[in-house]
């Protein structure tokens, strides 16, 4: 009885969440322009569009190309920071833990309207430049990874590092071989963090971006309240491509995960 | 040449990064809050968000709207998040992903199938502007509620349960007593990841058609105006209430447990 009502629970959660998605993606295949609306054939005119325009294939491959640039200026500056703190007194640790967490607690409306205000007004950096746009991406990302970096260098062993400059290795070597591949797994979830942030990010992009340039956040929500119908169907079609990649990156992720669980199992046991 | 550095230089960077593009744009926000167009000192854009009839109301429904959101996203969450953690389904990990998933996909396209679905449904969906915005609201920060919640019933330690179970509490009362005042830091983290973002964003009001404005439609009215000062204003209240927020929950939250960074 208990157990049915949290079934029961749990799949009304999820229907709330999947049905606008599921519903849209079954219309993205059929000619109707809204939901709900008369179907006479399935098509797949939306994908079509989506791939030919020439709009759509700019828009989509900046958001790309943006997550992917700022991430890694993000991800660099994140864990140079972070193994510096690491190794810093107290205070200037907890000085920069505490700048570090203001990007993270501010609204991103906040964040984005500031840099703008500075940037662009004060310093009169052009929007063109793009400058503004990848600073405003880094600020958004680099928290996040800064973040996610410090708890493995927590687990760090200090000897480790002790026994590399013993056997001759110079610091930077002991560094970069020995230190830095203890943190990739932080790093990597950091850069993960940071592409996603920034794929999703709306209120940054439209404070700093050239006035030519949109990602999926901005053009998704202008053509949606300007009611632009001829793309309405092929972002349905966008919808649905960035669901179906989702889930297969979770389905890949958590594959490789389990599969290292089993093996560290089986080495245990062996 | 050799190159000589201590490893605690190796934070300059991102040091200098914090100063130039974080301290510095709350700074200038600051400045151009208490300044008007020439650059004057003035305190006219204070006592125009706060004399302002439409600024106040402005600020209160942001403030009803955003608690409505919260409420409900708690009283969804809450649920789910304990069955998740608690009822020891064999895939757990799985069904947790589920629910997390949607938090990967833009805001704005499962914005715009909601909104299509409520069309449906609805007919002209600006007749429903509130209802329609606190469902967007929750729909798009859900995940951000059961997150946390799900990492807090986890780590409950199972043995005080059975303590209480031992000493004689039924099951209502060991949730009353027990799990309920445990999961506090759950609820605080899941509330700041929901209560401030649904002030803010003005998007999901915008694409649903709710033409009533929140606190972060006005910066966004005031960048479209140009208006820099003004704008710095609402900025710097919202930094004020944030700052409160942050105060009032940093007393009860657990401090590795952000939703933000917990999900990958």
């Amino acid at each position: 009885m208990k157990k049915a009502f949290s079934c029961v629970w749990l799949a009304l959660v999820l229907l709330m969440m999947y049905v606008p998605i599921l519903i849209l993606a079954f219309y993205s295949f059929t000619d109707a322009n809204i939901v709900g609306g008369h179907i006479s054939s399935g098509s797949v005119a939306n994908y079509a569009t989506l791939f030919k325009n020439e709009e759509l294939r700019k828009m989509i491959g900046g958001t790309v190309a943006l997550a992917l640039g700022s991430a890694l200026i993000a991800t660099i500056l994140a864990t140079l920071g972070a193994i510096g703190a690491h190794y810093s007194k107290r205070t200037p640790k907890a000085i920069l833990d505490a700048a570090n967490q203001i990007p993270v607690v501010n609204a991103d409306v906040v964040t984005g309207f500031s840099i703008c205000v500075l940037l662009i007004i004060l310093l009169g950096i052009g929007k063109d430049t793009y400058v503004p746009l990848v600073i405003g991406h880094v600020v958004l990302c680099t928290p996040f990874v800064y973040l996610s970096i410090k708890p493995k260098l927590k687990q760090l062993d200090n000897n480790l590092y002790e026994a590399a400059l013993d056997l001759g290795a110079t610091p930077a070597q002991a560094l970069f071989k020995v230190v830095l591949p203890q943190l990739i797994p932080g790093i990597l979830s950091g850069f993960m963090l940071a592409v996603t942030l920034s794929l999703d990010d709306y209120f940054i992009t439209t404070y700093t971006k050239p006035s030519t340039f949109n990602t999926i956040s901005t053009y998704v929500e202008n053509a949606v309240r300007s009611g632009r119908t001829e793309v309405k169907t092929a972002l349905w079609a966008l919808s649905t491509v960035i669901f179906l990649l989702v889930v297969t990156i979770v389905v890949i992720m958590n594959v490789i995960s389990f599969r290292q669980k089993e093996k560290k199992r089986n080495e245990k046991t062996a | 040449m050799k190159l000589r550095f201590s490893r605690s230089q190796l934070c300059l960077p991102y040091a200098v990064f914090l100063i130039l593009f974080v301290i510095a744009p709350l700074i200038v926000i600051v400045y151009y809050a208490f300044t008007n167009g020439q650059g004057n000192f003035t305190f006219d854009n204070f006592v125009n968000f706060f004399s302002n009839g439409n600024t106040i109301g402005t600020l209160f429904y942001s403030l009803f709207l955003s608690l409505t959101t919260t409420v409900v996203c708690l009283i969804i969450a809450y649920p789910t998040a304990y069955i998740l953690a608690r009822s020891g389904f064999k895939k757990q990990y799985v069904l947790l992903m589920l629910f997390i998933l949607p938090m990967w996909i833009n805001f704005t396209l499962r914005i715009t199938a909601l909104k299509e679905v409520l069309t449906a449904i609805e007919g002209n969906i600006s007749l429903y502007p509130f209802l329609n915005s606190v469902i967007g609201m929750a729909y798009d920060f859900l995940p951000f509620m059961i997150l946390p919640l799900y990492t807090c019933f986890q780590k409950l330690d199972k043995s005080l349960l059975e303590a209480a179970a031992d000493l004689g509490a039924n099951k209502f009362s060991v949730f009353l007593h027990v799990t309920l005042p445990l999961s506090v830091p759950g609820i605080v983290s899941g509330i700041t990841m929901v209560l401030l973002p649904s002030m803010t964003n003005y998007v999901v009001l915008d694409m649903l058609y709710n033409s009533t404005y929140i606190m972060g439609s006005l910066i966004g009215s005031y960048f479209k105006a140009k208006d820099w000062n003004n704008g710095s204003m609402i900025s710097l209240v919202l930094l004020a209430i944030i700052f409160i927020v942050t105060l009032i929950t940093n007393k009860f939250s657990d401090k590795d447990n952000d939703a933000r960074r917990t999900i990958l």
